[in-house]
């Protein structure tokens, strides 16, 4: 029987674990104005150091802590110094992308050495309750409500009254300015580097050990609710992140209390996306402080994108439209309509962040969306299937629009965590809206293509409907990028106060972009789904996101033909070099790091 | 140079800077002597506050030579070209809004390891800024325009400086404080501090100036003894300053 009080308990003791991230990340983002993506897999790292130390070495518990700490400690500067101090004079966009490759490879190398089954992380503590008024609290509560306050205390301390600590807080006021009165900046990042992953590594084992279990999941879930904390603080703002952390757990712990435990992240987003759209600068930011994200337009990497003669495409075309004729193995044609598909994706995606410039970090959401609607159209309403993935599309479209149009107002690096938080909460809610969705269940016996009364089961028949699908698409889009609208899109992108002053509205342009981007995107979900015949909430995940993200980049953002070409790239050379699955994560991640480093302008270049 | 003369402080020599594919210095050449005070003047889009970032080391030159004391500045970090003994007045002050006031002085001295000097030298601010004695627990950002000034100077002075670069010091000043910064720049040369500043209004940096240089488009197109200069009826030619430079 659990009491208000346990769960105010709760709340707290898992506030100060988002805090320990959160402070990381605010620390990072005052000095760099950076968002560490690859601070959740610190995290993961931090426990599986934990796991290490205490299952196999059997240290004591300050000696656990402490290993924790400088091991993590030591990954966030490898992090800083060769992920992405070399991005330094980068375009803005580098850094956040690189943490993101950062973070994929550090995930996948975790999971490939210790395998992705779950562990058990004992706390070495013993296992007392001790009654606190109506509530109990254990020993492990007390260590990581310990350890919270004295990081925060160490921190004061550290940014109060040593040397480095004010170069810290000089540089993440005035990063110039700081510069000028001799602070040497890469030292201020090194430090802030360490420490933050000094603090995140030991949440992660802290946590592992107040739910007894480690897994390669906790990495992205980690770097999501930091991110929430640090930005209901205020980006940047190492007490308000604390504060937000604090009040993140109280806002989790009570939304459990009421509604139950799958709801606990979809509280966790919501929170984030209401304080995004009321007070971008979070709670605690004084009113005239200036946004520290004021650029737009140098966020995409300017470049001369390569020409490619329409006679050239053409034949491409048309080689690809007659390869199933050939003698090609059933393989080719299942790897190459993968491609086709996760083309129409990177063609939605290559249009919201390259054209207009809104990186968006969920799109695998509009998938799910596409596919949900579609799937339950025709089971359901018995809607042949391809009037079926039209309505995925146009439900994509409106419903996709819809949820992101709060962010409207947001600019770049928050444009990407709000997108990221709206799809997840789309796949928080498909997963607790059970009376459509069927919930965590997933829907099953989805009937197959078809196409004016007749199924198309063979690979040879698939393939030929969703290469045209997509290249009729990219026809539009191409059309679309030559017209006005195209013009306008990309004035956006580059200066949205120029266009604003030119009687662009950004509203409206922002909402065809993704009217038409969420078209093709649940055009995408909505084959998948009737391919697959079987879609649940996990189907279209976070990865394909960054999978997609990945595409385009590779492609050139805001390249049509360049998101094909990444497609094709990057589903089929895993499949000709004969990759095996649980590396190829790790391979995305390492092309995605390479990309930003030596060509962020993409294979094509950027339009 | 000419024969006997002492060799300068501070030396551009042929400078040219580029952002992208736009030029924004054609051979620049500018000199600071020691214990002087030298004007650069020119409108917007001059080159002037670009001409304080080579200076810096925050941005890079093409080609050309920044020597500081006859040592090549050129390759050098900002942080070890303040090491070197040049402190800077950034144009628009920047302090670092949410410090105090005492933390935004002793950050001037960053550079420097002799804590007991230090303590002495922020007195010493004190008694030259004596209005920031009651501001030293305020937060920085909360200050007027003028006092931020006050604090900016104090700040650079603080890491014992042999020069002092400023961008636009009399920017956004009540006409009162204008008077007062520019007494200040006096007394902080008589001290022994050579100061290189950047200015929009011509005739109050005459007033000061030992040397100006007038800058338009990236070019030098008039120099010399800033006496000189003053009743030069070119410099109005050359130079239009805003309305109160008449």
């Amino acid at each position: 029987m659990s009491s208000w009080l346990d769960y105010t308990i709760n709340g707290l003791i898992v506030g100060n674990v988002y805090a320990l991230v959160a402070v990381g990340l605010a620390l990072i983002f005052g000095v760099s104005r950076l968002i560490n993506f690859a601070q959740g897999s610190i995290y993961l790292v931090g426990a599986y150091i934990g796991w290490v130390a205490v299952v196999q070495l059997h240290t004591p518990l300050p000696l656990t802590i402490i290993v924790v700490a400088v091991a993590a400690a030591i990954v966030g500067l490898i992090i800083e110094r060769f992920g992405l101090r070399p991005l330094q004079n980068s375009v803005r966009i580098a850094p956040l992308l690189a943490t993101i490759g950062i973070s994929f490879v550090l995930d996948q190398l975790v999971m490939l050495t210790f395998s992705p089954n779950p562990r058990a992380l004992p706390s070495q503590l013993p296992d007392v309750r001790f009654q606190v008024g109506g509530g109990t609290i254990g020993p492990l509560d007390l260590l990581i409500a310990g350890v919270g306050l004295t990081s925060a205390l160490l921190l004061f301390v550290f940014l109060r009254y040593s040397k480095l600590g004010w170069a810290v807080r000089a540089a993440s006021q005035d990063r110039d300015a700081a510069m000028q009165m001799g602070v040497d900046v890469n030292r201020v990042n090194q430090a802030v580097f360490g420490i933050a992953a000094a603090l995140g590594g030991v949440s992660g084992m802290l946590v592992g050990m107040y739910y007894n279990q480690i897994d390669t999941a906790m990495s992205l879930q980690a770097t999501l609710k930091g991110v929430v904390a640090e930005v209901v603080g205020g980006a940047g703002n190492v007490p308000g992140a604390v504060i937000g952390s604090l009040l993140l757990g109280l806002v989790e712990s009570y939304g459990v209390a009421v509604f139950g435990t799958s709801y606990r992240n979809l509280f966790a987003f919501l929170l984030l996306v209401v304080v995004l759209v009321l007070r971008p600068n979070g709670l605690f930011a004084s009113a005239r402080q200036a946004p520290p994200e004021p650029l737009t337009g140098t966020f995409i990497a300017p470049s001369r994108p390569v020409r490619i003669p329409r006679w050239a495409l053409a034949v491409a075309a048309a080689g690809f439209a007659v390869l199933p004729l050939f003698p090609v193995s059933f393989y080719v044609l299942q790897t190459l309509i993968n491609a086709w598909l996760l083309g129409m994706l990177a063609l939605s995606l290559t249009l919201v962040a390259g054209t207009i410039g809104q990186v968006s970090l969920g799109h695998a959401a509009l998938l799910a969306i596409g596919a949900y609607t579609s799937a339950l159209l025709s089971l359901t309403f018995n809607v042949p299937v391809g009037l079926a993935i039209i309505g995925g599309g146009l439900m994509c479209a409106a419903l996709g629009t819809l949820l992101i149009s709060p962010s409207f107002r947001l600019r770049g690096h928050y444009v990407s965590i709000a997108t990221l938080a709206i799809g997840e909460i789309v796949s928080l809610v498909i997963l607790n809206w059970e009376s459509v969705t069927r919930g965590p269940i997933g829907i099953s016996g989805i009937p197959p293509l078809s196409l004016f009364g007749t199924d198309l089961i063979s690979p040879t028949s698939i393939y030929w409907f969703s290469f045209a699908v997509m290249v009729v698409l990219a026809l539009l889009q191409g059309r679309l990028l030559t017209s006005h609208l195209g013009r306008s899109f990309r004035a956006i992108r580059d200066d949205d106060v120029a266009a604003r002053a030119y009687g662009l509205s950004l509203n409206r342009y922002k909402s065809l972009a993704f009217i038409f981007g969420g078209f093709a995107a649940g055009i995408s979900g909505g084959i998948a789904a009737h391919l697959y015949s079987y879609i649940n909430h996990e189907t279209f995940n976070t990865q394909q996101s960054i999978l997609a993200l990945t595409v385009v980049i590779l492609g050139g953002l805001g390249n049509v033909v360049g998101a094909i070409l990444g497609a094709v790239a990057l589903v089929g050379l895993p499949e000709v070099f004969r990759i095996a699955a649980e590396y190829r994560i790790l391979i995305y991640g390492i092309v995605l790091l390479l990309l930003v480093r030596f060509r962020p302008q993409g294979l094509l270049g950027t339009m | 140079m000419t024969t006997g003369a002492p060799e300068p402080l501070l030396a551009l020599s042929n400078v040219n800077t580029f952002y992208g594919q736009a030029q924004v210095h054609f051979d620049l050449s500018i000199t600071v002597a020691r214990g002087h005070i030298v004007c650069l003047l020119g409108g917007n889009a001059s080159g002037k506050s670009t001409t304080m970032k080579i200076i810096l080391g925050l941005v890079k030159p093409r080609s050309g030579d920044v020597t500081f004391d006859g040592a090549s500045l050129i390759g050098l970090t900002t942080p070890q070209i303040v090491r070197r003994g040049i402190a800077s007045v950034p144009e628009a002050r920047r302090l670092f809004a949410d410090m105090s006031v005492r933390e935004n002085i002793l950050m001037g001295a960053f550079v420097r390891n002799d804590r007991d000097a230090v303590a002495q030298d922020l007195d010493k601010m004190l008694t030259l800024f004596p209005k920031l004695g009651q501001r030293l627990s305020q937060r920085a950002g909360s200050l007027s325009g003028g006092e931020q000034q006050m604090v900016a100077m104090a700040r650079a002075l603080m890491s014992r400086p042999r020069m002092i670069v400023m961008d636009e010091p009399t920017m956004g000043l009540s006409p009162l404080y204008v008077d007062r910064v520019l007494e200040l720049i006096r007394t902080i040369n008589q001290e022994g501090v050579s100061v290189f500043m950047v200015e929009q209004n011509a005739s109050l940096a005459l007033e000061i100036a030992h040397e100006a240089y007038v800058l338009q488009t990236g070019k030098i197109v008039l120099s010399g003894p800033a006496r000189a200069l003053k009743d030069d009826p070119r410099i109005r030619d050359a130079y239009l300053g805003g309305p109160e430079a008449a």
